[in-house]
């Protein structure tokens, strides 16, 4: 299923956060949203989720609206993974994941065997098995963070929406999710902070800055070094190796480069 | 991975069999326990009264069973005792319920059923019936305080909708609802009530059963069960609330929608048991918390078992506030406020959630 923005944007207290992006995720690809802090990422996941609506422009699903589609039958297709999301309340790590079957149930319809089997297996596939009866709150960030990733792969989803989901996970982690994420065939759209991350997992590449959406494309097209310049305020030195693949490595500036970026 | 699941599925299938065996069980357990209560508040009082006269009693009002009772003691039992207990479990359920869902929806543990001003509107309605006279005699002291309760509510909302409708946006309009309301209610009780009024009215306060029968009671059960139901309709979008509101919109969750239906629904039930019996406080806040260290988070199994411990904590605390002193009745919400701030605090330790090094 293809989730298409059209030109969508959102103001907030008259500053334009997001202006008129338009993209289209192909089914299956890994895209990945890069760009540098308060470059709109954030607000624009929130709105390809449907968790926000777009101040001007339309969110589609398969060609309809996220807004004529409902929230339950949108989040039975689409799961976000947030930054940080956080509770007070003495849950399991086994709740938390079992979270993810809420669009799937009825009000009063006890979780099922089937649901269970789902929940098991989103658990064993973020390396979670083991936690299942843990409280959230003895738990790292980087487990916290594998739970919200299990969670949104309970919900059986199509399209999966991450919003740095690599932040508090160490660099085997991190590899392991992204990984995870690649392999998987659902179609994956994630805020990515690691560039070469981005370069390394990603189909395809969408540059925020400002606002705007300033490139999208395969890595090698988009992670130009004149791009990433502009884009980062870095220099990048990009390498290209024998199977393809993009490796990067960066440096502030000379103050004598500055004056002309 | 789909054979895998097929796998896993044949093996945890037979648990689906026991969960309505443990349905029913649990139901006639909770039932056996909330009369157990019940039959002991209309036992003991002034007048000691076997528990075999108050069931024979029930029997005959209920089955007309011609069971041979004392009609001094079955008019105790059924017209005086009884009905008490039986508003005091509705009240107590009620309250539990509410303080459940305000606790989730807001994200708050210190939120209680009181919070958005219900019980301070109340007041000011009640003292304005009592002591202005509002309604010229026409008004009852329980339809002022529930009118006063809805102007309240209807207050804070408003202006928890026009500061944009947060968690945070909610407790603050409460609070500055609660303040101007009981601001209110103590300018009318120093203006203008005499010392017995003034009593009077602390007493109605701090909650009072004395008085309440049976008319009250077919008010009260009514409202505390359907106001169950609705928010156990509403249990999986309450658990999914437990990340916040936007996660509970990416799970699929109508946040509005759910936030302002559950509201309502326990603002109103709040509305009437306050009317009823006056400002019962605790039971709303502490209940819910030693709920879920009861029986965990859930929701679909939260609400019954915090409607269960409300409903059998408020029969006990009555009789308890009829028989600690002896020829007279405290305010119940003294009985609730002296168990409930130790159980409180016990709780408080207690809880792992609450500690600050996560």
């Amino acid at each position: 299923m293809i989730l298409e923005a059209s030109r969508i944007g959102r103001t907030v207290s008259g500053k334009p956060i997001v202006a008129d992006v338009s993209l289209a995720s192909v089914p299956g690809e890994f895209l990945a949203i890069v760009g540098p802090n308060g470059s709109g990422k954030s607000t624009l996941i929130s709105m390809l989720a449907g968790i926000r609506p777009p101040g001007h422009g339309r969110v589609l699903l398969g060609g309809r609206p996220l807004s004529e589609i409902g929230r339950r039958a949108v989040a039975q297709r689409i799961a976000l993974v947030e930054q940080q999301a956080e509770t007070g309340e003495a849950l399991t790590a086994r709740q938390v994941v079992e979270l993810g079957r809420t669009p799937h149930l009825g009000p009063l319809a006890p979780y099922s065997a089937e649901d269970a089997a789902i929940v098991d297996e989103a658990m064993r596939s973020v390396g979670m098995s083991g936690f299942g009866k843990r409280r959230w709150h003895s738990l790292s960030g980087g487990e916290r963070q594998r739970l919200h990733l299990a969670r949104a792969l309970a919900q059986r989803p199509e399209i999966i929406i991450l919003d740095e989901p690599t932040n508090h996970l160490d660099v085997q982690h991190q590899l392991a999710l992204l990984t995870l994420l690649r392999r998987s065939n659902l179609t994956v759209i994630a805020a990515l902070h690691d560039l070469g991350q981005a370069a390394l997992f990603a189909d395809r590449i969408a540059v925020m800055d400002g606002g705007r959406l300033t490139a999208l494309g395969p890595p090698a097209a988009v992670l130009t070094r004149e791009r990433i310049r502009q884009t980062f305020k870095v220099d990048a030195a990009i390498e290209t190796g024998e199977d393809g693949s993009l490796s990067i490595r960066f440096r502030l500036p000379d103050p004598a480069d500055q004056s002309s970026g | 991975m789909a054979s895998e699941t097929h796998v896993v599925a044949g093996a945890a299938a037979p648990a689906a069999t026991p969960f309505a065996l443990r349905l029913v069980l649990s139901c006639l357990a909770a039932f056996a326990l909330l009369l157990s209560a019940l039959v002991f508040a209309a036992a003991v009082g002034e007048t000691q009264i076997p528990p075999s006269v108050v069931l024979n009693t029930i029997a005959n009002a209920l089955w007309n069973a011609g069971r041979e009772v004392d009609p001094i003691d079955a008019g105790i039992v059924w017209n005086y005792r009884l009905s008490r207990a039986v508003v005091a479990a509705s009240c107590g359920a009620a309250l539990a319920v509410s303080g459940v869902v305000l606790q989730s929806l807001l994200r708050n543990a210190l939120a209680d059923p009181y919070l958005l001003g219900i019980s301070a509107g109340a007041s000011s309605g009640a003292v304005s019936v009592a002591i202005l006279g509002l309604g010229g005699g026409l008004l009852t002291l329980s339809t002022g305080a529930f009118l006063g309760a809805l102007v309240a509510f209807a207050l804070v909302a408003g202006l928890a909708w026009l500061a944009g409708r947060g968690s945070i946006a909610i407790i603050l309009a409460g609070i500055a609802g609660s303040q101007l309301f009981n601001a209110l209610t103590s300018f009318i009780v120093v203006r203008s009530a005499n010392a017995d009024e003034t009593r009077g009215i602390m007493f109605w306060l701090l909650g009072n059963l004395s008085g309440v029968r049976w008319e009250d009671a077919s008010l009260a059960v009514p409202v505390a069960l359907s106001g169950l139901a609705i928010c156990v309709l509403h249990a999986r979008a309450l658990d999914a609330f437990a990340f916040g509101t936007d996660a509970a919109a990416a799970l699929g969750i109508p946040v509005r929608r759910v936030q302002m239906t559950a509201i309502a629904t326990v603002a109103l039930m709040t509305a009437v048991m306050v009317s009823l019996v006056g400002s019962i406080g605790f039971v709303g806040l502490v209940i819910p918390h030693a709920a879920r260290l009861v029986v965990g988070v859930r929701h679909t199994v939260l609400l019954p078992s915090a409607a269960l411990m409300g409903a059998v904590f408020l029969v006990l605390a009555d009789v308890v506030s009829r028989i600690v002193i002896e020829g007279q009745v405290l305010p119940i919400g003294v009985v609730t406020a002296l168990v409930g701030a130790p159980a409180f605090a016990a709780i408080l330790i207690a809880n792992p959630s609450f500690r600050a090094s996560r």
